[in-house]
């Protein structure tokens, strides 16, 4: 437990990163080794070519909308804080919390999982999903596997069944309806990150 | 069958006195001796041309099964007539109940009624149940909880087991219970034949339940796992029982069993999988039996594993979960509805009779009774239960990410029903064990209670508890298409944690299963088609085919040409022109009809939602105005030719497209401007 602190106090204000996102020390330790790993000219932010050089990232078909995830808009590195605080969307969620309304809703909560997977979609940041957005996902998706036809008729069928207001877009509301079935605690929580 | 003898003897004599010559003749074999000889001697004088005879010795035997089945199957009818019963009172209960009331009448005639027969059991009747459950087994639940359901399945029963068989040891060794003779071993086995939660009854009542898949496939799933670690308990206590001592060398060898037994199962099921997936790929030709190979195929799987004492119940379930996907890739719409009806149909047929057996048999049986025994068994089975599910499920809530309830564990620990099951496996006991009667009439009882008493109070408890019910849900796109996307990204984020866990693993196996799998499993160039695509393909096609049933014929063209559009393969385009009227319309009959999808339903007693029905009886009466419509459009000369076209490739089943059929349409479109 000695290194866990040592490590612990090379972070600053640890204890309001632990507050906020709920993760243990042992946690903050574990992200810290593997920022520490990813980081690799040692400069305390990471770039997006460090994200790059993971090889699962590269492969992945939506890896570049991940890394773009974790930096925000304008800003050219992460540091470690902001690392933990976009990692904490995926922790499973705690079962015992009092319904506060005061306080912000917590950062692994349904709502805020969906939230954070809806901006993965809408990169414009216009609160919708539109037409072209969807296309652009189902394409990087699918890769090369389909033509354009098919595409726009699922991405044509896509909207049409979710699209209550027929704006010919998804709003948050209507994503996270589409997905009121599905188990988000348990689909988008890392165990890793309990 | 000898109360048809006698309805025979009654006949003839009628006929006899009426002067009609009747030739009885002479039964090859006789059953119950006496009446047979009667038979013979009816006319000694010059015999007339027989214009009747009675030869009912010719078909006897398969004349009494068919007679046992529509007899259920009547049953069964009788029960959904009586709207009121069926609602409060579970199938299963009716059923046995049935069973008791013919046993008694087959007693009262002064016949014995027939048993269970253990082998009739296991090969005939629990199979198609099994492959049912196994073929429809929804993945993902499953897959998600398969850690739980293990640990329910092995070291629940285990604990099951070991508790009740020391638990009524003890209970034997008081003088005043007078059953001082019962060994250990004996109470051990006893007590393995009796923990193991029943597939059939669990199915049975749950399927009118409708509780929420996470439960249901928690019980649902450790009824069927189970099967080898009762396997491997009931062979190893039987061989050990007739030896008398247990040494760590068995117990280790035991252990060992067990693995290979369930494993071994499950081995055996997946190579009977890929064959069948194999074979499905060349069946393009033969469409006609494609069902009977999937039905074939898995029925070996079991009678080999059965054949080498491994767990035939894991060998179905693995046979179903791995061929099937495969092998819907190859088949033809038709086919797959073929296949589940028929697996619906023997399945319902199998549980009916069943239950009948068991109640038949619960009369016939020979009894043995000791109040003390028998009320101790109950109790325990409900106890040890209880104790288990709490206990264990205080231990898996540590690992994982949606915890079990309160409510969860209650319906888990009431919905442990024991069946038939443990009833044949009581029944093949050897007979040099003294306790065997003690043993079946206990069994019994446990499943009466279980059947019975939770069988009927599940329901009105699950209402009372406010148990979350399960959610009738379409299938749709949107569902498909982001959870696969979360898919990636979950992916994603563990690959930037640095963490090889769930999401990596299940990457790696999709991955390789694109890449070589499916390239020797399915037929043609499918094998390229991302899962997506096939899923909206499918959703297309239902469209499609409900569009031809309601007579829009023109719709026919565009729907055809958007099926074929979605191949992987270039194909001769439409003009821009017929495409983007295509499209419109599309998007118009989307607006307008109500989407009606395969419902994934594993309900025994409907196939399709009500909704539907009503949707094609309103559906044909827009047909009977759409031929009037249709008789002044222009396009009518080229719409009957495609109308031929359609009705050629419905009879195929498939909608692939046929690049001739392109290119003559193509042609078409030419001449006909």
């Amino acid at each position: 437990m000695g290194s866990t602190n040592s490590t612990l106090s090379k972070i600053p204000n640890v204890e309001e990163l632990m507050q906020e996102t709920g993760f243990t020390p042992a946690h903050i330790v574990r992200l810290y080794d593997r920022f520490e790993a990813l980081d690799k000219e040692k400069t305390g932010h990471l770039r997006p070519q460090d994200f790059g050089a993971i090889n699962r990232l590269a492969m992945n078909p939506i890896g570049d909308r991940i890394i773009g995830a974790f930096f925000s808009p304008g800003q050219e590195t992460v540091d470690f804080h902001s690392f933990v605080r976009i990692l904490a969307h995926f922790r499973p969620a705690d079962k015992k919390r009092p319904k506060d309304p005061s306080m912000p809703e917590p950062v692994n909560s349904r709502t805020s999982k969906l939230k954070f997977a809806f901006q993965l979609y809408d990169q414009d940041k216009d609160g919708k999903i539109s037409r072209a957005e969807l296309l652009q996902v189902l394409r990087s998706m699918l890769e090369m596997q389909v033509t354009e036809e098919q595409l726009e008729s699922i991405a044509d069928r896509t909207i049409q069944e979710a699209d209550l207001d027929k704006d010919d877009a998804i709003s948050f509301e209507e994503f996270r309806k589409s997905l009121e079935k599905v188990n988000i605690d348990h689909k988008m929580s890392i165990r890793f990150l309990r | 069958g000898d109360f048809f003898l006698m309805l025979i003897r009654f006949l003839r004599f009628v006929f006899v006195g009426i002067g009609l010559p009747i030739e009885a003749s002479a039964p090859a074999y006789q059953s119950h001796g006496t009446e047979g000889s009667h038979l013979t001697n009816i006319t000694n004088t010059k015999k007339a041309f027989p214009v009747l005879a009675v030869n009912y010795e010719h078909v006897r035997k398969p004349f009494e099964i068919a007679l046992w089945i529509l007899l259920a199957l009547l049953m069964k009818l009788g029960f959904h007539l009586i709207p009121r019963l069926s609602a409060v009172v579970p199938e299963s209960c009716l059923l046995i109940v049935v069973g008791l009331l013919v046993g008694g009448l087959i007693k009262v005639i002064g016949e014995e009624p027939p048993v269970l027969d253990s082998q009739l059991f296991f090969l005939c009747l629990l199979p198609p149940i099994i492959l049912d459950a196994g073929y429809f087994l929804p993945i993902r639940p499953f897959t998600e909880n398969v850690g739980t359901i293990l640990v329910f399945a092995v070291i629940g029963t285990l604990w099951n087991a070991f508790f009740m068989g020391g638990l009524l040891y003890a209970l034997c060794q008081i003088e005043s219970v007078g059953l001082s003779g019962v060994d250990l071993l004996a109470c051990l086995l006893f007590g393995s034949i009796v923990s193991a939660v029943d597939p059939v009854a669990v199915l049975a009542v749950f399927e009118e339940i409708h509780i929420n898949e996470l439960v249901h496939i928690l019980v649902f799933g450790e009824s069927l796992l189970n099967d080898a670690v009762t396997v491997v308990l009931y062979n190893l206590f039987e061989e050990f029982s007739k030896v008398g001592t247990v040494t760590v060398l068995d117990v280790f060898l035991g252990v060992v069993c067990f693995f290979v037994v369930s494993l071994g199962g499950v081995l055996v099921g997946a190579i009977y999988g890929f064959l069948a997936a194999f074979t499905s790929r060349f069946t393009s030709h033969t469409r006609v039996i494609e069902p009977l190979f999937v039905f074939l195929y898995s029925y070996m799987a079991y009678l080999s594993s059965e054949m080498f004492h491994l767990s035939g119940i894991m060998a179905l379930i693995a046979c179903g979960v791995v061929m099937r996907p495969y092998v819907e890739a190859n088949i033809s719409h038709k086919s797959y509805t073929t296949i589940k009806y028929f697996l619906k149909m023997w399945s319902s047929v199998s549980e009916t009779l069943i239950f009948i057996f068991l109640g038949v048999s619960t009369v016939a049986g020979p009894h043995a009774w000791n109040w003390t025994f028998v009320i101790t068994t109950v109790i325990l089975c409900l106890v040890s239960r209880v104790l288990g599910v709490i206990g264990l499920t205080f231990i898996i809530n540590k690992f994982r990410i949606v915890k079990l309830t309160k409510k969860d564990q209650f319906i888990v620990a009431y919905g442990g029903l024991r069946g038939a099951i443990a009833f044949s496996l009581g029944y093949l006991l050897s007979n040099s064990h003294q306790m065997r009667n003690l043993f079946l009439t206990a069994i019994i009882t446990v499943i009466f209670f279980t059947v019975f008493v939770q069988g009927m109070t599940i329901r009105p408890l699950v209402e009372l508890l406010a148990v979350k019910k399960k959610k009738e849900s379409k299938p749709s796109i949107n569902e498909e298409i982001h959870t696969e996307f979360l898919d990636h990204l979950l992916t994603g984020v563990e690959g930037v944690c640095g963490h090889y866990g769930h999401y990596h693993w299940k990457e790696k196996l999709n991955r390789f299963n694109k890449t070589y799998v499916k390239r020797w499993l399915i037929a043609g160039e499918n094998f390229k088609e991302p899962e997506l695509i096939a899923f909206y393909r499918k959703m297309e096609l239902k469209q499609a085919i409900m569009m031809v049933e309601s007579g829009q014929l023109p719709s026919v063209l565009p729907s055809t040409i958007s099926m074929q559009n979605i191949q992987p393969r270039a194909i001769p385009r439409v003009s821009k022109k017929r495409e983007e009227e295509i499209r419109r319309i599309l998007r118009a009959n989307l607006q307008n009809n109500k989407q009606k999808m395969r419902s994934r339903s594993y309900s025994r007693h409907t196939l399709f939602d009500a909704d539907e029905e009503d949707d094609v009886s309103e559906v044909r009466l827009r047909k009977t105005k759409m031929e009037m419509e249709r008789r002044v459009s222009v396009m009518e000369r080229r719409v009957s030719v495609m109308e031929r076209r359609v009705s050629v490739m419905e009879r195929e089943g498939r909608w692939r497209g046929r690049v001739s059929v392109m290119e003559r349409e193509g042609k078409c479109d030419g001449e006909g401007g």
